[in-house]
């Protein structure tokens, strides 16, 4: 697995910490793991109570509805894109950062290709488990193609309505 | 028009830029077909049975004579010295090498164009109204509204993996030139009741396979609130389209499944959360992008050469009587420029015809031009002392055929000439038809009657909304095509009915005239084919092409 971090000023490749647990397969001892959706609603209190980093995985077809109210329990969630034409969860991750206040990790996993990684970032996602068989560390560029945005995401930018608005005011007022 | 200022043109440069990396990555064997697919159609480019295909977008059909200009350059040194101007007030080129189109989009880029978003599964160019600002019948000029939708939908982060295609379009008029109700959203321009911008909105509409006229989601939303709204509709939809099934995917589909109701709820419900957040729109953004689509500064002029050439000149009234559209200006006309001549394809022009026009476009309308959803062209701001001179020159050059919204105006997709996707032929059909039925017309005056062939259930040249339309099948190795009476893209909008079995290749051009001819005999006054159908039936015309009563 290559991982790509992306919660520091700039994005490295990293490797990952994280267990990810089958659902049959017994939580480890330490360490950060992730669990499933499904896992995480059978046995909340059983995985609550084990005091290591938790993360859960969400499939594309899987809502964040039912685990709103858990946010805080998690350090990571991982939403999974099983194709490349299955966008569900861009929203998901927007509505994780912007309404619900999601301040973890935010991990794309699946068919994470080079050329989804800017409007992923701009989601909300700062963690990229790069494709099996593509290279992570070439894909790096791929944040920095396009430095317009026109409109508002989750990400800090400033969209080119909002520069606009401001570029006169830089000229007028020293700093 | 609008110019683009340095963000524009930046974020333009860069994604030419990142599309040759794209191709590069493609080229070297990098990337697999599979992979850059997606990446390709979403930037217009399609792999069709001959070669590439790039659709150019030409944001809500607006044009400069330079922007023209570069087309006719790229046509003719990418393509074969011609391009095909699209249902959706895009251009196409036919003929294109794949290693040619990084070259293509810089050339594109320096005239302040691109093709980003001209097809794949998120927001498609916004269309409108092709006499947008200069209609005598507009309430108000939503042009500006396109270009604050165009920017907000340009490479939406969260949008760009949709469902399935998206398409939005708007209308500045109580007549709905823009065919809102075939959109998957439709805008419609009024006014509230102390006098302030806004629209009525239409969702779900389309055609294709699943032909849906749109239903009303809200009677009136404050113009201010207009990118809230569709970011709650794009939500609601990326999160609850179907992504099981390719052709149930688009949100007509949703909208029907859930019922309006239920659907509205959920957008209202998502509008909520995001009405007071940065996508409101700001006054000073608006009054920018506003200032840009002013009038230009039209002449007084003495219309009085205008009258007096049409009583001298038959020719030029009967083209000034069919081809022009009452301005806002008085003293002026918005020209039609028909890329319908007879026996011609429909929607193609050539370099030099382009490059021509744009100097017609200089000297006679504040060089610009407009691509109007039946794959004509528009000079928007003719003085009407200048139109006989223009007339003149257009007609020199094969574009003054006087017949828009006629039976030879007819609107159709490249078909099996060109594209992977279709199971018949249209151009050969079109174009036989428009020589059979350009002698009818003459002798019996047709008025207005539209026909639209698809090469497929796709339905790219609206078929389902021509007056009459003509769906290319395949049946048993065999071009077969269907016959649907009665639609309309217009304020009355209404998906044609199939009137019954399918004519052969050999069969459909007499089955068309038989229709045409079977009118007449039963036509009243001056009535419109459309208005003799709704009031009639279909049955006389079942009876002549079938026999049966």
């Amino acid at each position: 697995m290559q991982l790509i971090d992306y919660s520091n000023a700039r994005p490295a490749v990293e490797s990952d910490v994280w267990t990810h647990v089958d659902d049959d397969a017994p939580l480890p001892a330490g360490g950060p793991a992730t669990v499933s959706l499904e896992r995480w609603q059978a046995s909340r209190d059983e995985l609550a109570g084990r005091n290591q980093p938790l993360g859960v995985r969400l499939d594309s077809h899987e809502r964040i509805d039912d685990i709103v109210a858990d946010l805080p329990r998690f350090d990571l969630i991982a939403l999974n894109f099983p194709n490349l034409n299955d966008g569900r969860h861009f929203s998901t991750a927007r509505l994780l950062r912007e309404r619900h206040g999601y301040g973890g990790r935010l991990r794309a996993t699946g068919q994470v290709l080079r050329d989804q990684l800017d409007p992923m970032r701009r989601c909300g996602f700062d963690e990229f488990d790069i494709a099996p068989g593509k290279d992570a560390a070439s894909a790096l560029p791929a944040f920095d193609q396009i430095s317009v945005t026109y409109q508002p995401a989750a990400d800090a930018r400033l969209t080119a309505a909002q520069l606009r608005r401001r570029l006169p005011e830089s000229v007028d007022v020293a700093d | 028009m609008y110019a683009y200022d340095s963000l524009d043109e930046t974020l333009v440069r860069e994604r030419a830029v990142q599309f040759r990396d794209q191709v590069g990555r493609r080229v070297s064997g990098e990337l697999s077909e599979d992979e850059f697919k997606p990446l390709r159609l979403r930037n217009g480019l399609y792999l069709q049975l001959h070669a590439y295909m790039l659709r150019v977008a030409i944001p809500y059909g607006l044009l400069s004579s330079d922007q023209l200009r570069a087309l006719a350059r790229i046509a003719r040194r990418y393509d074969r010295d011609y391009g095909h101007f699209t249902t959706r007030q895009n251009i196409q080129f036919n003929w294109i090498k794949l290693a040619d189109a990084p070259d293509i989009l810089d050339e594109l880029a320096e005239a302040g164009m691109h093709a980003i978003q001209t097809s794949g599964n998120c927001i498609r160019n916004t269309t409108t109204d092709q006499f947008a600002g200069v209609a005598a019948d507009e309430i108000e000029d939503p042009r500006p509204w396109a270009e604050i939708i165009r920017q907000w939908s340009t490479l939406h982060p969260e949008f760009s993996f949709l469902p399935r295609k998206f398409k939005v379009a708007i209308n500045g008029s109580p007549n709905d030139r823009a065919a809102i109700a075939v959109h998957d959203i439709g805008l419609s321009m009024l006014h509230g009741p102390t006098g302030e911008t806004g629209f009525r909105v239409w969702v779900g509409g389309g055609l294709g396979r699943t032909p849906m006229i749109a239903e009303e989601i809200r009677g009136f939303l404050p113009a201010n609130d207009l990118l809230s709204y569709l970011e709650a509709i794009l939500r609601v939809y990326n999160i609850e389209g179907r992504r099981d099934n390719l052709y149930k995917s688009r949100i007509k589909i949703l909208v029907s499944a859930l019922g309006i109701e239920r659907f509205r709820e959920l957008v209202e419900a998502e509008w909520a959360e995001i009405r007071d957040s940065s996508l409101r729109l700001d006054e000073a953004e608006v009054s920018r992008i506003r200032a840009q689509f002013a009038p230009p500064a039209y002449e007084v002029v003495d219309s009085g050469l205008f009258a007096a050439k049409r009583i001298e000149d038959t020719a030029f009234a009967r083209w000034a009587a069919r081809n022009l559209f009452p301005h806002k200006q008085p003293g002026h006309a918005a020209v039609t420029v028909s890329l319908k001549p007879i026996g011609g394809v429909p929607g193609d022009m050539s370099a030099d015809q382009m490059e021509a026009l744009a100097d017609l476009a200089d000297e006679y309308s504040y060089g610009e031009i407009r691509v109007a959803h039946r794959q004509n062209l528009v000079l928007a701001h003719v003085p009407q002392s200048r139109l006989y001179d223009l007339w003149r020159a257009l007609d020199s050059l094969g574009l003054a055929t006087p017949n828009l919204l006629r039976v030879t105006d007819i609107v159709a997709c490249p078909g099996l000439d060109f594209c992977g996707l279709a199971t018949a032929r249209s151009i050969p059909v079109a174009q036989r038809l428009s020589e059979r039925l350009a002698e009818i017309d003459d002798r019996h005056d047709l008025r207005e009657l539209t026909i639209n062939i698809s090469g497929c259930i796709n339905s790219c040249a609206h078929h389902h909304v021509g007056h009459i339309g003509i769906l290319g099948l395949e049946k048993s190795g065999k071009e077969s095509y269907q016959v649907t009476l009665g639609g309309s893209s217009a304020e009355d909008a209404a998906i044609g009915k199939i009137v019954g079995r399918g004519f052969g290749a050999d069969e459909i051009v007499a089955a068309i005239e038989t229709i045409v001819v079977t009118w007449l005999e039963l036509r009243q006054g001056d009535e419109r084919f459309l208005d003799s159908l709704r009031r009639i039936g279909q049955e006389p015309f079942r009876a002549a092409l079938y026999g049966t009563g």
